[in-house]
């Protein structure tokens, strides 16, 4: 009987498999498993379980109750959470408007005819390569109220008559830790436009050189909408990285002086972990979730407009 | 010859009682000495902060290698920069997985009572043992009747300076009070000698610092019974005289953090500050700095108006966390590590830098060994708790991880705010985690 049944068995078995390996959706399904387990497991969870911990008065050790908008309410109501969150608007306004001015000259010096053109690339990836935490480290160096070798340097050419107290006064530490920020995110930004420079094709610039396009014409007019794409794209992850930056801030400053140099970042940290406060910690980082959101948004539904690509108005 | 866990506990008890009863204060308990036999297979994992002078360590070590050669227990000693202990610990506790013992710092045990095993079995056995615990490091390891932790020392910190400075200032001897130190420090500016104090967010110098100033003034974070107190008078007299000292300070302190005063001393950028006694011995082991480390002395901080030392100073507890598989083999650690013989090799190898926990070490030859010892030899009995006067748990803790002292008088000293704002801040900063 068994010796009867297995062809038939063997058969329907064999069908099932050659059925699910025709199945494209089946298929797509198995393959896009990993990757959805991944991220249903890594990114979604803990997103999820930060926003639930944001309603809820968790503390270290201590599983917390649900207590609703309490934490967001308290933070409304809270000078040092708007100190950050003017700090954290300012440091990524700034700093990215920086990096992408200094990030797009960069890419544009690089894409012409130079020696040595790729021995400069290398180099200019140098500042993205070296570790946050290292570049943080020798920065904090730089700004030293005592020894700081660019307060030496000025004192030395008589332009100074003492250290420049780089993080000690609020102003000079917001422009500080900004500069350390564009100096670690220029490569990034530089290379990535430069890669979309070279996606232009050259019978393009011909074409407008023979129209007689001056060279701000050929930027304006055929350089740069092309280049608006990846522009949206690389400002996008730009203005990310910015906004939830923990690691310069945590090494230079810690937030001061007088919290003038707090981020979202720091803040959301220092209240739930050090302070165990995890409810409101979590309420901080939850509070950053709009401001990415808008950035985003504004980068996919605005700057990849094709009308705006196209030079034109709404 | 094999040792089992049987005559290992017998071996130690013995060493440790013959080494105990050359020490003044050491009362033999042994009708009370409990036992503790590490579970079949134990390994350990105990997570400390990096050692600020090498001798600690390396007493630390060998302490555990006695250990595990005794028992055949294998411990793994982590350590990690002091300022990530606290978030590791808290994440340990919140999650129940990672090490079995950390040495923490403050009032953390506090924060988690609950995930601690309860040591009060050993901690018993070691207070009647040697002479007791000193009451401040007592507090932050119990809680209720209960040892939520094991009290393991105290950091001391006092003022260093130089002496040839402070005599071209025009005093002979160090001031004893608050208004002298003043008077001291403006001389030494004068000078071109300044002083320097951490008003950064320096989790060990700048809370030291701001606790004295607000303590030696008779304010208070809260009161007895945890009700927030710290917009007050005596408050707003701490802040005024910060704000004159801080005028004589040289520039830059409102972003030192711990490392800041260290490097502006060693390097001759400020003649006065307050340190560990790693200080003395970072300049010690250089050659270049002889004349330095020869002209370098250290005191308590001078007394405020309430007429007593009152200072903050880190202290440091061993926890044990309820995730551990072997809570005996954890528990007969610690023992083994406080008993006399260990507990004074440890003490004396952290020259200084570690106050001893229990009273009976006090007679430790460490403190006499040299001058500069002498000002760090009686933190762990002068210490005042963190959140003092109120309870210690959550809300002391929340509170100066939050930094809300040290901005009060970073805001009112760099003008970002006058005293009254700053003390009123700080009041409805601390007011959210004692909960009105």
């Amino acid at each position: 009987m068994a010796s009867r049944s297995s062809p038939g068995a063997i058969s329907r078995s064999g069908s099932l498999l050659k059925r699910f390996n025709n199945s494209r959706n089946a298929l797509g399904f198995v393959f896009m498993l990993p990757a959805a387990i991944f991220l249903l497991g890594f990114l979604t969870y803990p997103l999820g379980l930060g926003v639930w911990l944001g309603f809820t008065d968790t503390r270290i050790g201590r599983a917390g109750d649900f207590v609703g908008l309490q934490n967001y309410f308290y933070l409304m109501d809270d000078q040092v959470f708007w100190l950050s969150v003017f700090n954290t608007v300012v440091y990524t306004l700034v700093a990215s408007i920086l990096k992408f001015a200094l990030g797009l000259w960069l890419a544009l010096i690089l894409n012409e005819k130079l020696p040595f053109k790729s021995f400069f690339r290398a180099i200019v990836l140098l500042p993205w390569v070296v570790p946050t935490v290292l570049s943080a480290l020798a920065f904090w160096w730089i700004y030293d109220a005592q020894f700081s070798i660019l307060s030496w340097s000025l004192m030395k050419l008589g332009l100074i008559d003492q250290p420049i107290n780089f993080l000690g006064d609020p102003f000079n530490a917001r422009v500080s830790v900004i500069a350390a920020n564009v100096w670690r995110g220029i490569p990034f930004v530089a290379i990535s436009l430069l890669a979309g420079l070279q996606t232009i094709p050259v019978s393009l610039q011909e074409a407008a050189s023979l129209d007689g396009a001056t060279p701000w014409k050929r930027f304006r007019y055929v350089t740069l909408p092309m280049l608006t794409p990846i522009i949206a794209v690389v400002m996008t992850f730009s203005v990310l990285f910015t906004f939830t930056d923990f690691q310069l801030i945590y090494v230079l400053t810690k937030g001061g002086p007088v919290n003038a140099t707090h981020l979202m970042a720091t803040l959301s940290f220092q209240r739930g972990i050090p302070g165990g406060q995890l409810g409101e910690g979590a309420a901080i980082a939850v509070a950053m979730i709009p401001f990415l959101l808008a950035s985003i948004l504004f980068s996919f539904f605005g700057l990849q407009r094709r009308k705006w690509q196209q030079g034109g108005a709404d | 010859m094999k040792i089992n866990r049987r005559d290992l506990l017998a071996a130690s008890a013995g060493i440790a009682g013959a080494a105990g009863f050359g020490l003044p204060g050491i009362r033999p308990a042994f009708a009370q000495e409990p036992a503790f036999a590490p579970e079949a297979g134990a390994s350990l994992r105990l997570l400390r902060w990096a050692p600020f002078v090498q001798g600690d360590e390396d007493a630390w070590l060998a302490n555990t290698k006695k250990f595990t050669e005794a028992t055949g227990v294998e411990v793994r000693v982590d350590k990690e920069s002091w300022e990530d202990i606290r978030p590791k610990a808290a994440v340990t506790a919140n999650v129940g997985s990672g090490p079995d013992m950390v040495l923490c710092w403050f009032d953390d045990a506090h924060q988690y009572p609950d995930k601690l095993v309860d040591l009060t079995d050993l901690g018993t056995y070691l207070d009647g043992k040697y002479g007791g615990f000193y009451d401040g490091l007592k507090g932050y390891a119990m809680r209720g009747d209960k040892y939520i932790a094991l009290p393991l020392a105290a950091i001391g910190n006092a003022i260093c300076y130089r002496q040839s400075h402070i005599e071209a200032a025009g005093f002979k001897e160090f001031p004893k009070d608050t208004a002298g130190f003043l008077d001291l420090c403006k001389a030494m500016k004068a000078k071109g000698t300044p002083a320097g104090f951490a008003h950064g967010k320096a989790v060990g110098d700048g809370n030291n610092y701001v606790h004295w100033l607000l303590w030696s003034h008779g304010g208070k974070m809260v009161d007895e019974a945890g009700v927030v107190a710290i917009n007050s008078p005596e408050t707003i007299a701490a802040i005024n005289y910060a704000k004159a000292l801080y005028d004589t300070f040289i520039p830059g302190t409102e972003s030192w953090q711990d490392i800041n005063n260290n490097r502006a001393f060693l390097a001759g950028q400020v003649s006065l500050t307050a340190n560990g006694v790693s200080l003395y011995y970072a300049a010690k082991k250089d050659e270049k700095l002889k004349d330095l480390t020869a002209d370098l002395r250290a005191t308590n901080f001078p007394m405020g108006p309430v007429g007593t030392n009152v200072e903050l100073y880190q202290t440091t507890q061993a926890v044990v966390f309820n995730h551990t598989k072997f809570p005996n083999a954890c528990k007969a650690y610690l023992k083994f590590m406080y008993e006399a013989e260990q507990m004074n090799a440890w003490i004396t190898g952290s020259s200084a830098y570690c106050c001893q926990p229990l009273k009976a070490f006090a007679s430790n030859p460490v403190w006499t060994a040299d001058p500069m010892h002498a000002p760090y030899a009686k933190a762990s009995e002068t210490l005042r708790p963190n959140g003092y006067a109120g309870p210690l748990g959550y809300a002391s803790a929340a509170v100066m991880a939050d930094y809300v002292l040290v901005d009060m008088f970073a805001a009112a000293v760099t003008g970002a705010a006058t005293p009254e704002e700053a003390a009123a801040q700080a009041e409805k900063r601390a007011n959210r985690y004692y909960k009105v």
